[in-house]
């Protein structure tokens, strides 16, 4: 089901980095789920994989980040290889494949900058290498026909992979834009961890897929992903992109990262529900919504 | 000497804008109601060589700003409350972005702060407030900024606050770089005072022009952009290479650059999109050492490496 594979690399692949998702030419792909960063959540990822099937996912789609504040990075990969999720490039995940010495954030503030780095060295340094060469053949785009809207999947943005699109920093202008730029109707990313959408004119959606790796500073446990449908019985144009709530086993998780030594701030998060860490990207109005 | 200088000025290196993602406005010109010590353009209550822009030429660039696909709104000044039209100024820009202004906060009633929040709350943007303030203390803070300021700008915090803003408040480091976390708990606990429990805390480098060059130093011959500089640099750091600042005498390069007359790229918007920036100025070698500072966040910046 969700082992709808990428087109193979060396064919599919474009100069800027871009891969097709293999349609089955007699099945269109009508119903979607789309994942944004795992950040080592291999609990909420497995969660989400079963809750997509039981909803009817025809695919899944990763939108990268793999890793980040959680435990084991391994697990997380292994899942989505044995599922064979197809994963956009995220910065995280471009980092540790080529184990570059920063995740690509770009934080100033010293405290974000610490924590950050405390996950980063943790990630890189618990990948095994064979993960890491896997990473290494992640697309930075990849595109697909979702009913007859044309879909680009992204981390950041069309243009920049560590790109945040907010939504209250993104005019519509922009993304408007950048569709037209593009060629598409619908522009899916992630990167920021608050999912969010927002219809765009003639008929054109930017659809942020939000984050499993960890709550949207929103107080709540769950963890978020995005199921992307175009009614088959319509003109195949009007999109539907629900944002799922995923619950999982907070504690078990908790745990592991506890034995791991993985700092308190990071369970903490994940327990309350708000961010703790990695706040200075925030604009103003989404950093008010929560509690530091 | 002068043969090498010369040689080094013909060499400067010039980018062009790579994408319009931040569009500036000198909204209150030169204007300001202080008179800081380090001010990199000299604004004062006297200086005009920059006036004030009207509601009216905002809307036009915003306008020719919707096409060349902006991001981001940033107005500065002198003191941009200073502007009679601001509030109107800022209706217009969070219906179509964000908008973050650049002020001493010296200017801020609780009516004034309970007013942005409302065209805050009636946006779907981000209204977002950079509030100057040089020192931990007022002795600090009013050496630099003059009598009174900290006063009044730590007021102009709490109104903010207390209608809901998280102001970033923005400092230009007047200290070893190594006292800086000894320097923001300082922050921390001041801010904490007025009822700002999570600040946003920005530290810039000092720019040594303006009065801050009388202040302490100019920058020396040494200090420039060379096209050597710029091989393997990621231009990107560059504010020039995403942004353009709109005055009412004209668009510019950046917002430093206001009293560079080479800086000076058009009469509208979209002219002074299309003509590269040059980089011999002396600022531009701080833009170049520590990225771009001017804006919010870092990460509004960068390519992917």
């Amino acid at each position: 089901m969700s082992g709808w594979p990428l087109d193979p690399f060396g064919k599919a692949v474009s100069a800027r980095g871009e891969a097709r998702l293999a349609h089955p030419a007699d099945t269109p792909l009508t119903r979607i789920a789309v994942f944004g960063g795992i950040y080592s959540n291999h609990r909420a990822l497995q969660a989400a994989i079963e809750d997509a099937r039981d909803r009817g996912a025809q695919a899944i789609l990763c939108l990268g980040d793999l890793g980040a504040f959680g435990p084991s990075p391994d697990r997380t990969v292994e899942i989505l290889r044995n599922e064979g999720i197809p994963v956009v490039r995220g910065n995280y995940d471009d980092s540790i494949a080529r184990g570059l010495e920063d995740c690509q954030c770009g934080y100033t503030d010293p405290r974000d900058n610490h924590y950050a780095r405390i996950s980063y060295e943790y990630t890189l340094a618990n990948t095994s290498p064979r993960h890491r060469e896997w990473m290494t053949g992640f697309p930075y785009r990849i595109r697909f026909r979702l009913g007859e809207l044309d879909v680009l999947a992204f981390h950041g943005s069309p243009r920049r992979m560590n790109e945040f699109l907010w939504e209250t920093t993104t005019p519509s202008h922009f993304l408007e834009g950048m569709a037209t730029q593009e060629g598409a109707d619908v522009l899916l990313g992630t990167h920021t961890g608050i999912h969010w959408s927002r219809a765009l004119d003639g008929g054109r959606w930017y659809v942020n897929a939000g984050a499993l790796g960890r709550p949207a500073n929103d107080g709540r446990q769950e963890v978020w992903y995005t199921m992307l449908e175009v009614d088959p019985a319509g003109d195949g144009r009007s999109l539907s992109a629900e944002f799922i709530p995923v619950s999982y086993p907070v504690d078990l998780l908790a745990d592991e990262m506890r034995d791991e030594g993985l700092p308190v701030e990071f369970i903490e998060t994940i327990r309350t529900g708000w961010w703790t860490t990695c706040l200075e990207v925030l604009p103003g109005k989404e950093r008010a919504r929560g509690q530091w | 000497m002068a043969r090498i200088e010369l040689a080094v000025l013909d060499d400067a290196p010039a980018v062009g804008l790579q994408a319009l993602d931040e569009l500036w406005f000198q909204v209150a010109g030169t204007v300001c109601n202080l008179r800081c010590r380090h001010c990199f353009i000299s604004c004062s209550p006297e200086n005009d060589s920059f006036w004030f822009m009207s509601r009216e030429e905002v809307a036009q660039a915003l306008e020719e700003s919707v096409e060349l696909g902006v991001k981001e709104y940033y107005f500065t000044g002198g003191e941009p409350f200073m502007n009679r039209e601001m509030e109107g100024i800022l209706a217009d820009t969070l219906a179509l972005g964000p908008a973050t202004v650049l002020t001493n906060a010296t200017l801020m009633p609780q009516r004034r702060a309970r007013s942005l929040a409302q065209l805050a709350a009636d946006s779907m943007y981000t209204l977002e407030l950079r509030v100057s303030l040089d020192g931990i203390t007022q002795e600090m803070n009013d050496d630099i900024r003059g009598e009174g300021a900290f006063r009044r700008c730590m007021e102009g915090v709490e109104a903010l606050v207390e209608e809901g803003f998280l102001p970033i408040i923005t400092c230009m480091r007047s200290w070893p770089e190594e006292d800086t976390e000894h320097y923001l708990e300082g922050f921390r606990e001041l801010l904490g005072e007025v009822g700002y429990h999570r600040p946003r805390i920005k530290i810039l480098p000092p720019l040594l022009m303006g009065e801050e060059a009388e202040r302490t130093r100019g920058y020396d011959e040494t200090e420039r952009v060379t096209q050597t500089m710029m091989e393997g640099f990621d231009e990107s750091q560059l504010l020039c290479t995403r942004a353009r600042l709109v005055t009412a005498r004209g668009v510019y390069a950046c917002p430093i650059l206001l009293e560079s007359p080479s800086a000076r790229l058009g009469n509208t918007v979209g002219e002074a999109a299309a003509r590269p920036a040059s980089l011999k100025e002396s600022a531009c070698y701080t833009c170049y050492l520590s990225g771009a500072i001017c804006s919010n966040t870092p990460s509004s910046a960068g390519r992917d490496r």
